[in-house]
């Protein structure tokens, strides 16, 4: 528990704050102590929180991913080995069922994007104080942080950071293959020539400004409704874990109440940690695949 | 909640373990599993060029046994035949042997008989001449009456 201290109110921001680390208004560099030192540093600052519990859990796959991959071999497999291939296969399985064209990136592309936002949506399994209260006690004192500023958000998915730095380098990855394959001209005629076409040149030429519009505001949409769709889902949903944790200071009732609710609320997670994560997938594998075909 | 250098960070980062998971994770499994694959491949065809042989084996041993069933009744015909032959040969044989055993037995008989009705005739011929010689109470004179005797003789 945060303390009794604590407001509900600054309970919930306490846990909706990333410890962010930039330059202040008056030159001196640190961390926020509040949202509005946070906001203040503007877009020369970075949340030491998610980029340490996003790089630890990449970390973590790729090192027992590539542990597997280097003793992998044709025969039988060991347990490790077994349980990596089940991914890679169902990972495998995925991209040849949406994915037609020939590019050996989307499939690695698709487990790192698997697997990595699985791990970042499972950090919201761990019950919410855990570990804010352990890096409030423990950790902060080590590097000299005022236990007030020691804030710490373990799930890097509730971060829109993490998730628009996904989604836009794979819009990015999109906009290349599309003009790699289609060429300047084919990108610009999908973007113009569509959805509305005549045969006769002057209308034409008159519908192409309307549909550069919906083209463009279509293309646009698609990173945004990627990240922000990841972001609200896991946002959201530690959001009620919050609130529940709430009621473990309201006395033995309530308490014993949300400790139901956690449980099943946790069980329920587990569904949209999962479904998440093979959502954020599975339109990753769509997107390559519209940039790589042609209308 | 606010964008900020994170983004950048995290963009980097990613594109980084998109790298790695590329190069070091998803080739070499991927391999692997296609290594496996060809190999399970093979070994199934391997299994089922091993049944067709088993197969094929089974039905020229079944061709092999036909035969020698076959070439066993031939042979046993052939056998039964040759006994059959050797049996009708043999009887032959004694047929003849017997037909010349019962023309020699029969030629000896007669030879036999001959003698005997040469000895009965020359015998016949002396009680003739002895009861002829008592009757008359004298001596015939036998060169005298031989041709006759023999005569008589001859008649019996």
């Amino acid at each position: 528990m945060a303390g009794d201290t604590l407001t509900s109110t600054a309970y919930i921001k306490h846990h909706l704050q990333n410890l962010t680390y930039g330059q202040h208004p008056d030159g001196s560099w640190g961390l926020a102590h509040n949202a509005a030192e946070a906001k203040a540093m503007g877009f020369w600052a970075i949340h030491v929180d998610t980029m340490f519990w996003s790089i630890l859990l990449g970390v973590i796959f790729l090192y027992f991913f590539s542990k597997a991959a280097r003793k992998a071999t044709a025969g039988v497999p060991s347990g490790l080995q077994n349980f990596v291939e089940w991914i890679v296969e169902f990972i495998d399985t995925s991209v040849r069922g949406s994915f037609s064209a020939k590019n050996d990136l989307v499939a690695p592309l698709a487990l790192t994007v698997f697997v990595w936002v699985f791990l970042m949506n499972f950090m919201d399994l761990i019950p919410v104080d855990f570990i804010p209260a352990a890096f409030e006690h423990w950790v902060a004192p080590l590097f000299g942080i005022d236990p007030h500023a020691a804030f710490m958000k373990v799930v890097p998915s509730t971060d829109p950071n993490a998730t628009f730095g996904m989604a836009i380098s794979i819009f990015l990855l999109t906009v290349y293959y599309s003009l790699k394959i289609k060429g300047v001209g084919g990108f610009t005629a999908e973007l113009t020539l569509m959805p509305f076409e005549s045969s006769n040149k002057v209308v034409q030429g008159i519908l192409i400004p309307i549909n550069f519009l919906l083209e463009f505001v279509s293309l646009i949409a698609k990173p945004i409704s990627l990240s922000l769709r990841l972001f609200g889902n896991m946002y959201a949903g530690e959001m009620i874990f919050i609130l529940i944790a709430i009621m473990f200071n309201a006395g033995l009732v309530l308490g014993v109440f949300g400790g139901f609710l956690h449980l099943g609320w946790a069980i329920f997670h587990i569904l949209i940690v999962t479904l998440q994560a093979f959502i954020f997938m599975t339109l990753t594998i769509v997107y390559m695949e519209m940039a790589h075909s042609h209308h | 909640m606010n964008i900020n250098l994170t983004l950048i960070a995290e963009m980097i980062v990613f594109v980084a373990f998109v790298w790695f998971c590329k190069k070091f994770v998803w080739a070499p499994i991927i391999n692997a599993l296609h290594e496996r694959k060809t190999q399970i491949a093979d070994g199934l065809a391997a299994a089922e060029r091993g049944q067709l042989e088993h197969e094929l084996a089974e039905k020229r041993a079944v061709e092999a046994l036909k035969e020698a069933k076959q070439q066993a009744s031939e042979i046993i015909a052939k056998a039964e035949k040759r006994a059959s032959d050797i049996v009708d040969e043999s009887k032959t044989d004694a047929r003849t042997e017997g037909d010349r055993l019962l023309a020699a037995a029969k030629a000896e008989i007669d030879q036999e008989l001959q003698r005997a009705k040469e000895t009965l005739r020359a015998d016949l011929g002396a009680i003739v001449i002895s009861g002829a010689e008592k009757i008359l109470e004298r001596e015939v004179d036998a060169s005298a009456h031989d041709d006759m005797i023999k005569k008589l003789a001859a008649q019996i």
